[in-house]
């Protein structure tokens, strides 16, 4: 079996928006929330780097350890995902998460957690595959239809990759013993404990 | 232009041609990456890494937090260990001193005089306090082992909808647990300064195992140990809770912070307080009457408490004694 992953090069990242924009609008994903986003670091400077960082679905995921009602669960295909229904919105997850993924609807005046939405990896829930319900909750199940993440997928410059981590990983190898130089697969020590390195 | 500037112009055009870094002009397109920071580099230099987004959401500059980690082996792996530990030998420890020493009884018959220990404000103070802190170390404590305990049992939509409550419930009760503790704090803390009993008191256990009677005010050492533990831990835990709850006051390793202090306070607390209400129920015989009714007999009095007894010595003249309470012969 495929054991999904995301991998943003970095040094090809042009800062373009387009992988938060699709996800918001393939997924329908609420005001407030973005599961995907792009960081620069260095901004304006020599060296400036932007990141499109979104869910890295890790392997022995702080999230699903610390929820307290294990709502999450790993797909076949090492996605993370998890249940609406049982979430019930105390933020540990986001306490733990390394990345900033998950994220929640302001439910009253108070400033009280909804259910917490994050990026699926364009997998869905664990409602029926392609269901309206699944639709609603999670988004568009992409995987079920055979095809990759839209943020990967449309990427202008094929900066972010995503599939299969041994396929990404010997794509983003090639790429940095071709052109010399790399920053790093971002992300990926932490959430996989493990490096890319050519 | 003069001549000579010209001919200069031209000598420096010959010497860059001719030089040998242009000779090798794949070494000096610019590498984008020399000025570039590796990440594993910016992690090492700093515990986070941090940008900026074109988005609202200020929590979204953070790019990556590696001790999100940290924050997940202290909770799945430190905390249980931690307050299960705590209360489990809390536990063991009091039925150890129950299986030795049982109840402490009255060594002297009832006198049938009661004398006014806690008024009903106090009283009410106490409960408040105490039925509040009751209902958050219960949520709480299903925070940290329901879903390793309860979940099995009646499975995941009824743990989810009982958790969902239990956590509005930890929430909503929070405020009257500080109002109770604000009133303890003001109500109690001159009765809790250390006096010249404490020490002996303490050095020998309050006489407990050696069946003696040690003289203390109106709170022995026991008791303020317990009340300074309730006052800080209350404290820490108020400070704390509100961290959690306007969780966004402060960044994520604030947040986190916060959550240490919280589970370590909540759990050492959670095993004073068993102490605390086993002393106060089945460990001594009075105790629990005193709070209710907020009177306890004088042979009571004089045996627990009998510098405060001294300083309130009840005179059925002065009304200090409650005319009711005084037996009909």
């Amino acid at each position: 079996m495929p054991r999904m992953k995301f991998l943003c090069d970095a040094d090809r990242c042009i800062e373009c928006n387009a992988c938060v924009t699709a996800c918001k609008n393939e997924h329908d994903v609420p005001w407030g929330i973005n599961r995907r986003r792009l960081v620069t670091i260095n901004d304006g400077k020599p060296g400036e780097r932007s990141i499109s960082m979104a869910c890295m679905h890790c392997t022995d995921a702080p999230c699903a350890a610390v929820c307290p009602v294990n709502c999450f669960y790993t797909t076949v295909d090492g996605v993370v995902l998890h249940s609406k229904d049982l979430c019930i919105g105390c933020g540990y997850c986001f306490y733990a998460c390394p990345f900033g993924a998950p994220q929640y609807p302001r439910l009253t005046g108070f400033g009280s957690r909804g259910k917490m939405d994050k990026c699926t990896f364009c997998a869905g829930g664990p409602e029926t595959d392609l269901s309206q319900a699944e639709y609603a909750k999670y988004g568009r199940n992409r995987l079920a239809e055979g095809k990759l993440p839209l943020c990967a997928e449309m990427c202008s410059t094929k900066s972010l990759l995503a599939g299969d981590g041994d396929i990404v990983a010997r794509i983003y190898k090639e790429r940095v013993v071709t052109r010399g130089y790399s920053s790093g697969a971002w992300g990926w020590q932490t959430a996989y404990k493990e490096a890319v390195s050519a | 232009m003069p001549l000579r500037s010209k001919a200069c112009a031209l000598a420096l055009l010959v010497a860059i041609f001719t030089s040998p870094a242009w000779a090798q002009p794949e070494n000096t397109a610019p590498n984008p990456t020399a000025q570039s920071i590796p990440e594993q580099q910016l992690l090492k230099e700093r515990r986070r890494i941090e940008g900026r987004v074109t988005i609202p959401d200020r929590n979204a500059r953070i790019l990556e937090q590696p001790q999100g980690r940290q924050y997940q082996a202290f909770h799945e792996h430190v905390l249980p260990r931690l307050a299960g530990a705590a209360i489990i030998l809390t536990l063991v420890a009091l039925a150890a001193f129950y299986a030795r020493r049982g109840p402490i009884t009255l060594d002297r018959p009832l006198r049938g005089v009661k004398i006014t220990r806690f008024s009903a404000f106090e009283r009410f103070t106490h409960w408040l306090t105490a039925s509040s802190f009751i209902v958050l170390a219960v949520t709480g404590l299903n925070f940290v082992f329901g879903k390793r305990l309860l979940m099995p049992l009646i499975g995941d939509d009824a743990f989810s909808a009982w958790t969902q409550w239990t956590k509005y419930a930890h929430d909503a009760v929070a405020w009257p647990f500080m109002f109770g503790l604000a009133m303890m704090i003001v109500l109690w803390i001159g009765d809790n300064l250390p006096d010249r009993y404490d020490r002996e008191w303490l050095k020998q256990f309050g006489g407990f195992l050696s069946n003696r009677h040690l003289p203390a005010g109106r709170f022995n050492a026991g008791q303020k140990l317990i009340y300074w533990s309730v006052v800080l831990g209350g404290l820490a835990l108020t400070a704390s809770g509100l961290v959690l709850m306007f969780p966004y006051v402060f960044d994520i390793a604030g947040i986190q912070f916060a959550q240490y202090v919280h589970a370590v306070t909540a759990a050492i607390l959670t095993a004073v307080i068993l102490a605390h209400i086993y002393i106060g129920t089945l460990g001594m015989q009075g105790a629990l009457e005193s709070m209710i009714s907020g009177e306890v007999d004088l042979a009571w009095a004089e045996q627990h408490h009998s510098a405060w007894l001294a300083d309130n010595q009840p005179h059925p003249a002065d009304g200090h004694l409650e005319k009711r309470s005084i037996p009909a012969e």
